[in-house]
């Protein structure tokens, strides 16, 4: 691993960021845009959620986490708090994979 | 107790900062063993934490680095990973302002957990403090547990504890409140299902970049009204 990479990632990423937080930033944008922009969040959860449960790599697969996630959705739907939530799900989830 | 000062309203934000904290603190040492593994040094490991803070960025750099890929190879998957952390800016530069140094410190800690966990609270006051109180945890515990992984260089089996369901089981119930609207919800489901049949034929991460094509549902108005 060499310096130049962690140099160049550090700036690279934080870059991104900037482009997003400040660079363009909270300028007044047409209401459309608003509208689409208030859905980044509900758009890329819903898809890290749903990657992070259902792939390895590029290969989709059905496993354990499944079990979890379904957990966390029942969890959160009854208004579980949030470390409720997450120790749950990975204990619904280490008990299946033991069991499986 | 600090927590019980706080303003009532804060607390289950902050318990809940505490305890992504402690699962980013066990990714972080997770990466902190990957990243010595593939050859780098134990400030090596921290730096990147520290720098680079994207966890799904450094795993990726570190693992094209430990199948003896280029500098180049592992730069440029791992900024593409990171370019997401710009479209959540765009979301959280909604909720900070303030002076320019301020929101310059705050550009490093906007990530998916902090964009999250902000986007989840219903006033602007509760936003704010949801970003600030899990980005400092975060970060902390990050490079905290990527020290501890790094030192200890040993095998953490983050499997076995179920742990690889923590962070989605996280992002589940902090994207709820996402889904009170119509296009909320919508988005919701189409950028899960853009990421699915996507994730066999792009590169690792980019389905992630490709479910952003969700958002154009806002094009058009959303049917119900906003609930207060």
């Amino acid at each position: 691993m060499s310096w130049t990479l962690i140099i160049a990632l550090g700036v690279g990423c934080y870059l991104f960021k900037v482009l997003g937080l400040v660079v363009i930033g909270a300028r007044s944008l047409p209401p459309v845009m608003e509208r689409c922009l208030a859905l980044i969040p509900a758009a890329l959860l819903s898809a890290l959620i749903v990657r992070d449960v259902f792939s390895v790599g590029q290969d989709l697969v059905l496993d354990a986490r499944a079990a979890g996630a379904a957990v966390a959705v029942v969890a959160t739907w009854r208004k579980a708090p949030i470390p409720i939530v997450i120790m749950l799900a990975s204990a619904v989830t280490a008990v299946v994979r033991a069991a499986a | 107790m600090a927590l019980q000062r706080l303003d009532p309203d804060l607390r289950p934000v902050a318990t809940a900062s505490i305890a992504v904290g402690v699962v980013i603190g066990a990714f972080g040492a997770v990466f902190g063993v990957t990243a010595v593994a593939a050859g780098g040094s134990v400030l090596q490991a921290c730096a990147m934490s520290a720098l680079v803070f994207t966890g799904a960025s450094q795993f990726s750099a570190v693992s094209v680095v430990a199948d003896g890929g280029s500098t180049a190879a592992a730069l440029s998957s791992a900024l593409l990973l990171g370019a997401r952390n710009g479209v959540y800016g765009l979301t959280m530069a909604r909720v900070l302002d303030g002076k320019l140094v301020r929101r310059l410190g705050a550009a490093q800690l906007v990530i998916d957990e902090t964009t999250a966990m902000a986007t989840a609270q219903t006033t602007r006051r509760e936003q704010i403090a949801a970003f600030w109180m899990t980005g400092v945890t975060l970060y902390l515990c990050w490079l905290l547990g990527t020290l501890g992984g790094a030192l200890i260089g040993s095998e953490i089996d983050p499997k076995r504890w179920g742990l690889d369901v923590a962070l989605p089981a996280a992002f589940i119930a902090m994207v709820w409140p996402q889904f009170r609207t119509h296009n909320g919800r919508l988005a919701g489901l189409i950028g899960a299902v853009v990421c699915l049949v996507t994730i066999p034929f792009v590169p690792v991460g980019m389905s992630i970049l490709c479910a952003a094509v969700a958002v154009l549902v806002g094009i058009r108005p959303d049917p119900e009204p906003e609930p207060a």
